[in-house]
């Protein structure tokens, strides 16, 4: 077992999925010869060749356009965005044909292609690279998407993601691509989309997130458990389906919720998270489940990013509140 | 009429100007002052001085993220200064020489790069769009500024800059074929400087020349050397009169090299050679200006040290004054996204600043 962080968990399990299926092929803007920017994609060309790994032209539409061209007619392509905020001029493609090509042709063509995107912020970037508007995505029938939070998960989610029938938007939390190292099996394994991860049992409240955040709502918690609070943990891990079951079950337990995102509050996966909860576990709840999310503004220039994404402790007020409602 | 001698199609280049400094082309030779001359080099000066610092800066921990100009002076600089008063810009992101020539202070550019949104700002009289990052999508804003131009008889122009990766989007095509249907005045610069981050120019188009789209949307195209300050001004101050003249839109293909990274974040040794770095600064736009206006008497060596000197201590200046402004205020996060603030925006802030001042930082 080696140690790793996330982005080498990336790399690896793009290198042996390549290696075990012919058909997977990477591309994307500066992902051959570079390796990308962030590098994960590096030595694929030297391995694999260009015509597995290759650099395109600068053409988001381009890219999945031609993807699902590529998957209709064979191939498994994995492609890559530099960064979630230029996925957008590809959104045509996404929407009006990646997620929808196996409904429409009534299952006669599939897109089985995997898009990857670094997203989030708190890396002090430049305009439009810290996006996380992941609930874009969820929202589009057809389409699932997938956030690891640690280097285990990303390289069986990754996996998983490449063998899915269905196309998958695979969104990477650029904040913690090197931030930590963890103990990851060489050998190939999948952990199945949608299905979420109790990260740490507790019976008090429930805490909910993916993706970066998921250090900033583990960090929340551990104040908490200074203050007696036990908080469940919930790495969502899948925002699209989403594990309903694990989350229901969590809140019938603990009568209270917190749910911690980085993207914008309005209409965010914490807003279907509450009512799905209303749903299925009205009468358990104890408190309103609340939410801490960045504002409803595009994420700030690094002079002003402080402020944007929820710290441990602005979760732990929201936790305290919760918990001491109505006692 | 240079567009009539220089054909897209016949892949030859636009120079007034030779490597040496010697004047080729004399009957090209844009009809200004010596003083306008001394100005453009400043202007040249100025920039190279200013992206020197910023490299600097960055180094040290004190800048943010940067994309250097180096190499591409005389494109900028030359595209930009014909432009007149009640004419609009439209960049992409690495214009700082163009955003000089068209009087935006260093200040507000290093502040957006700095990570301030106030860099974005631009006063009243200044007729520049800020920074657009996503690749190519500016053009097409280039083109609707032109169309309102012409559709309220404003007499104006509007130039657009973009790098050979823009070449390859929707949008650029969108924009250069809107443009030509209504025969807008736009002037298409694209500044070739034959990479997009690592991409060579050869993944974006196998089109012999990027001047050479232009026939397909029905506008003149030209290939001119970007590292010529007199052929870009000539190149773009005719592209500008037919476009006054209710001519329609133009694309100017600058073949130029970026010298140095392609932000402080890229690493150019990756995929590129020294020797080829090493041919291209032997073609420094500036270097070449400068023989130019030694050898006219125009400019010496000495004059030459005080120019450097006092654009270096410019530079200083302007990153001081960026260094002290400090973080980005609370309230301007939330203010400026729409007219008045959304009735969730307040909430959200109000309840930010609640939670701020219990913890003693409001
Ligand atoms: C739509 C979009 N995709 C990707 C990027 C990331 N990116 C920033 S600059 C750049 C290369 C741009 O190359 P070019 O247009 O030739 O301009 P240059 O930087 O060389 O001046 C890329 C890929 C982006 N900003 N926008």
């Amino acid at each position: 077992m080696a140690v790793i962080n996330l982005l080498q968990a990336v790399n690896q399990t793009l290198k042996q999925e390549m290696k075990r299926d012919k058909r997977v092929i990477v591309f994307g803007e500066d992902v051959g010869l570079e390796g990308g920017v962030f590098r994960a994609t590096v030595d694929l060309q030297k391995e694999f060749g260009p015509d597995r790994c290759m650099d395109s032209p600068l053409s988001e539409s381009g890219i999945v356009g031609a993807g699902i061209g590529l998957a209709i007619n064979g191939l498994i392509p994995v492609v890559e965005m530099q960064f979630m905020g230029f996925s957008y001029p590809a959104f045509n493609q996404i929407i009006s044909h990646m997620a929808r090509m196996r409904n429409r042709s009534r299952g006669r063509y599939t897109v089985p292609m995997v898009i990857r995107m670094p997203y989030g912020g708190g890396i002090r970037a430049l305009e439009h690279h810290s996006e996380s508007t992941e609930a874009l995505y969820a929202h589009i029938p057809g389409l699932k998407v997938v956030i690891p939070s640690t280097p285990y998960d990303a390289k069986g989610l990754l996996a998983a993601a490449i063998r899915d029938e269905d196309p998958v938007i695979f969104l990477e939390p650029k904040r913690i691509y090197r931030a930590f190292k963890q103990e990851v099996p060489d050998e190939e394994y999948i952990l199945p989309i949608g299905k979420a991860n109790i990260v740490k049992e507790g019976g008090d409240v429930t805490l909910i997130s993916w993706g970066a955040m998921m250090r900033e709502t583990l960090k929340a918690a551990e104040l908490a458990n200074e203050k007696g609070i036990h908080a469940e943990v919930i790495d969502l891990r899948t925002v699209a389906p989403i594990d309903q079951e694990t989350v229901i079950e969590s809140v019938k337990k603990t009568g209270r919720v917190v749910i911690v995102h980085e993207a914008t509050k309005t209409l965010g996966i914490g807003a279907e998270l509450i009512s799905i909860i209303n749903e299925k576990a009205f009468l358990y709840l104890e408190a309103p489940p609340a939410r801490v999310t960045g504002f409803d503004m595009p994420f700030p220039l690094p002079r002003g990013e402080q402020h944007y994404i929820p710290s441990p402790d602005r979760i732990l007020r929201k936790i305290e509140a919760v918990s001491n409602y109505l006692t | 009429m240079i567009f009539e001698g220089y054909h897209p199609l016949d892949k030859t280049m636009f120079q007034v100007m030779d490597e040496e400094g010697n004047i080729i082309k004399p009957e090209y030779m844009p009809d200004i002052s010596k003083e306008q001359m001394m100005e453009m080099y400043q202007l040249m000066i100025q920039t190279r001085e200013a992206d020197l610092k910023a490299l600097m800066y960055q180094r040290q921990g004190r800048m943010l993220t940067y994309a250097p100009n180096i190499g591409q002076e005389a494109a900028q600089v030359g595209s930009a200064f014909p432009l007149k008063k009640e004419d609009w810009m439209v960049p992409a992101f690495r214009e700082l020489g163009a955003w000089l020539t068209r009087g935006a202070k260093l200040e507000m550019i290093y502040l957006y790069w700095y990570g301030n949104e106030f860099g974005s700002y631009m006063p009243e009289d200044l007729k520049i769009l800020p920074v657009s990052v996503p690749i190519a999508s500016h053009l097409n804003h280039a083109a609707g500024i032109a169309w309102a131009s012409k559709l309220q008889g404003k007499d104006e122009v509007t130039i657009t800059y973009f790098g050979d990766g823009a070449t390859s989007q929707g949008d650029f095509h969108e924009a250069m074929n809107w443009a030509g249907v209504y025969q807008v005045p736009v002037v298409f610069l694209c500044q070739n400087n034959q990479f997009a981050i690592s991409v060579p120019r050869g993944i974006q188009t196998s089109s012999e020349t990027i001047a050479q789209k232009a026939l397909a949307y029905g506008m003149p195209g030209i290939l001119v050397d970007g590292n010529d300050i007199f052929a870009m001004y000539a190149a773009v101050k005719e592209a500008f009169d037919r476009a006054r003249r209710g001519e329609g839109p133009t694309l100017i293909e600058a073949f130029t090299y970026r010298i140095g990274a392609h932000t402080t974040s890229d690493d150019p040794k990756r995929y590129r050679s020294d020797e080829e770095v090493e041919k291209w600064k032997k073609k420094d736009p500036i270097d070449r200006m400068k023989k130019y206006l030694m050898s006219q008497g125009i400019l010496t060596e000495e004059e030459n040290e005080k120019i450097i000197e006092k654009a270096g201590k410019i530079a200083e200046e302007a990153f001081k004054y960026v260094e002290a402004s400090g973080d980005t205020v609370l309230e301007d996060i939330f203010k400026y996204h729409y007219k008045e603030m959304t009735p969730q925006l307040t909430e959200q802030l109000a309840e930010y600043k609640a939670y701020l001042m219990e913890r003693g930082e409001a």
